[in-house]
């Protein structure tokens, strides 16, 4: 497993250049930027930040240049996303019952033998829903590619060799937050993850999400609708065993014990942990080297801060 | 056990002295307020704009330079007030010199008590670490009103060419600009990904009361000449759910008249307190300037049609305007109209207004908040 660190929301107080100085990364950056859709590849600030150049990987703007070269392969991806936004709705229905019942279950303060099951069964539910609906998201996937294989398609080839270029040229790969969906789907277009090859990461915000095995979409307190976390894609997998939650402190309510737990036991064995301004966590050879203002929930409601395997 | 005997008068004369040496007015507490004044005076009334209460209520005199006014109010009250002081025969009207809160409308300003629970959102002030939009000015001739208007035009923070945007349109929007702080509303709501990157458009009418009473050339002004006009500099998204109306008391009739008259223009509309006079039967019983809008209302609840997919309607139940907002909501629902209705404890002002623009603008126009992690 490459060097990967994993940083918190770096718009306001970027801590990614003193990041990479702590983790011996150094040398020619390449970037994508993906996430930000229109404003790709403007990385003026993220260039000051550094103090040198970075070279972008244009993800954004190859993908609609294949669709707009490959019409029969557009819409086959607008089908797949059409049918992976069906698949949610379906399941966020249902998990807006599954939640309340939980919710229920674990307001009370009922310590009886049939209390504790009714928490444990409740919370069973929304594993086997997550997982269900994960599997048919895998699914979806697994067709789409097996129809669309880059290989078949020239201009992905194409793409993804040029891409290979510029990942060789450079010491180490960014991969910037924001729009996760947008993200995710442009790395998995061009098997990003078989272009890095050993390379370092460093990712932040929805980039690091996106290198967990499942992408989980949360906020608290939203000024619309129940706020109920959501498994909403599998992610590239290079992250085993962790959920992460960037920005947590201003979208989850984190002084609430309840939300923390359930949250925490939902995804166990999996690990959910914040990531904030300031987080840093750095993965070598699958391991934790350096994990600074990085929290895990606890499956008793509270939180503790993550600590480098000694 | 018992407690020691405290003589009435004694706590009367502790709670004076109490009184005295407060520095700031009204006390809150969860009943009520109680609101204090200090000086010499022949009379201390409190002057509210209260639908249900008196207009005035006269404070108690306990010594010769205290007066002392308690009324009750229930929790997550918002009220707008002034003090009327008699000195010599004369009556006039102050703000509340121990109060510093201050609400600002075109007429002046006013006192502001805010009860127990209430809490201004930390959305409406500014945040530094928001990205700011810009706001520019235009004067443009419109045909149909056969004269010139001045148009603010809102652009949000890391605006591209590249990206269409919503456009919203917003009634008496200097006003909304000045006294609900809607620019700073706007730059934090996006910032926080609770409503998309749009541009507004903020209008002001020469002649309020008749251009937003049912008036076929402003609704053409509104709902053809702005969106023209700013189609050509500005790349924004051409369908109706992707534009907005906003208004407040008249402006709220406008908002509804103009995309009543032009349907499948707007698919989005914020009512707040609308002026919606109108008559089952006989007369309506407000003041001759809302003639127009009655007929027009009057009009609209025979024939309501479709003239937007999504309204939000508020209305603070401190307001005479209840009636006419709560009559509107279920036929509107009946036709098929998805609506969110809230009502609050405040009154027909400003700041009631500027409070409810987020549960408003974040319903008619979600932001991609579950998606983006920056």
């Amino acid at each position: 497993m490459p060097d990967v660190l994993i940083l918190g929301p770096q718009y306001r107080h970027p801590n990614l250049r003193e990041a990479l100085q702590r983790a011996g990364l150094g040398g020619p950056i390449a970037s994508i930027t993906a996430g930000w859709q229109e404003r790709e590849g403007e990385l003026g600030a993220l260039e000051e930040h550094l103090g040198q150049r970075v070279q972008d990987l244009r993800l954004y703007e190859r993908t609609e240049g294949v669709f707009a070269h490959d019409p029969p392969l557009h819409e086959a991806y607008r089908q797949r996303q059409a049918d992976l936004r069906r698949l949610q709705d379906i399941y966020r229905a249902r998990l807006a019952h599954a939640k309340a019942a939980a919710r229920e279950t674990f307001a009370t303060a009922d310590e009886s033998e049939l209390g504790r099951w009714a928490r444990r069964d409740a919370v069973a539910a929304l594993r086997r829903l997550d997982a269900t609906h994960l599997r048919m998201i895998e699914r979806v996937h697994e067709r789409f590619a097996k129809q669309w294989s880059a290989s078949l398609r020239p201009l992905v080839a194409r793409q993804q060799a040029e891409i290979q270029h510029l990942i060789d040229g450079a010491a180490v790969v960014c991969i910037a937050g924001g729009h996760v969906a947008v993200l995710l789907n442009r790395l998995r277009l061009f098997d990003v993850q078989r272009l890095l090859r050993g390379k370092p990461v460093v990712a932040w915000s929805a980039g690091a999400m996106c290198l967990t095995e499942r992408v989980v979409l949360f906020h608290d307190h939203p000024p619309q609708g129940a706020g109920n976390a959501e498994v909403f894609e599998a992610g590239l997998g290079l992250l085993r065993q962790t959920v992460l939650l960037p920005d947590a402190r201003a979208r989850l309510a984190l002084q609430d014990p309840t939300r923390v737990a359930l949250l925490a036991r939902r995804f166990s064995p999996a690990a959910c942990h914040t990531l904030d301004e300031g987080s840093e966590w750095h993965w070598h050879r699958g391991r934790t080297r350096t994990a600074v203002a990085v929290a895990r929930l606890m499956r008793t409601g509270g939180t503790r801060a993550l600590e480098a395997a000694a | 056990m018992t407690r020691p005997a405290t003589k009435p008068d004694a706590l009367a004369r502790q709670e004076i002295e109490r009184l005295r040496a407060i520095g700031h007015s009204p006390l809150v507490d969860a009943g009520g307020l109680t609101f204090v004044y200090r000086g010499a005076a022949e009379a201390v009334r409190l002057r509210l704009w209260i639908h249900g209460l008196p207009a005035t209520q006269s404070f108690e005199q306990p010594t010769d330079d205290l007066w002392v006014l308690r009324i009750e109010v229930p929790e997550n009250s918002r009220i707008e007030y002034k003090l009327e002081v008699v000195r010599d025969g004369h009556e006039e009207w102050i703000l509340d010199p121990l109060n510093p809160l201050r609400a600002e409308d075109p007429f002046g300003a006013n006192s502001v008590a805010q009860g127990h629970g209430y809490a201004r959102p930390d959305w409406t002030l500014q945040d530094p670490g928001a990205r700011e939009g810009t706001l520019e000015e235009f004067v443009v001739h419109s045909a149909a009103l056969g004269s010139e208007r001045h148009i603010g035009v809102y652009v949000p923070a890391r605006f591209r060419r590249t990206r269409r945007y919503p456009l919203l349109i917003v009634h008496d929007g200097f006003d909304y600009l000045r006294y609900a702080n809607l620019q700073a509303v706007l730059d934090n709501l996006i910032h926080r990904l609770e409503i998309p990157p749009l541009v507004a458009a903020f209008t002001q009418s020469k002649n309020r009361l008749e251009e937003y009473a049912g008036h076929d050339g402003h609704a053409e002004f509104v709902a053809r000449e702005i969106p023209d006009l700013l189609a050509r500099s500005f790349p924004l998204h051409p369908s109706a759910a992707a534009r907005g109306l906003v208004g407040a008391s008249f402006g709220a009739v406008a908002s509804l008249h103009a995309a009543w008259r032009h349907p499948g223009t707007f698919g989005r509309l914020v009512l707040q307190s609308g002026s919606f006079a109108f008559s089952d039967i006989g007369h309506h019983r407000r003041p001759a300037t809302f003639d127009p809008v009655a007929r027009f209302v009057n009009e609209f609840r025979r024939r309501p049609g479709m003239p937007a997919e999504r309204m939000y309607l508020c209305c603070g139940i401190y307001e005479s305007l209840i009636y006419e907002n709560r009559s509107l909501v279920p036929l509107l629902r009946q036709h098929g109209i998805e609506v969110r209705y809230e009502e609050v404890r405040d009154g027909h002002n400003w700041e009631n207004w500027r409070d409810r623009m987020q549960s408003a603008l974040t319903w008619l126009f979600p932001g991609p908040l579950w998606m983006v992690y920056e």
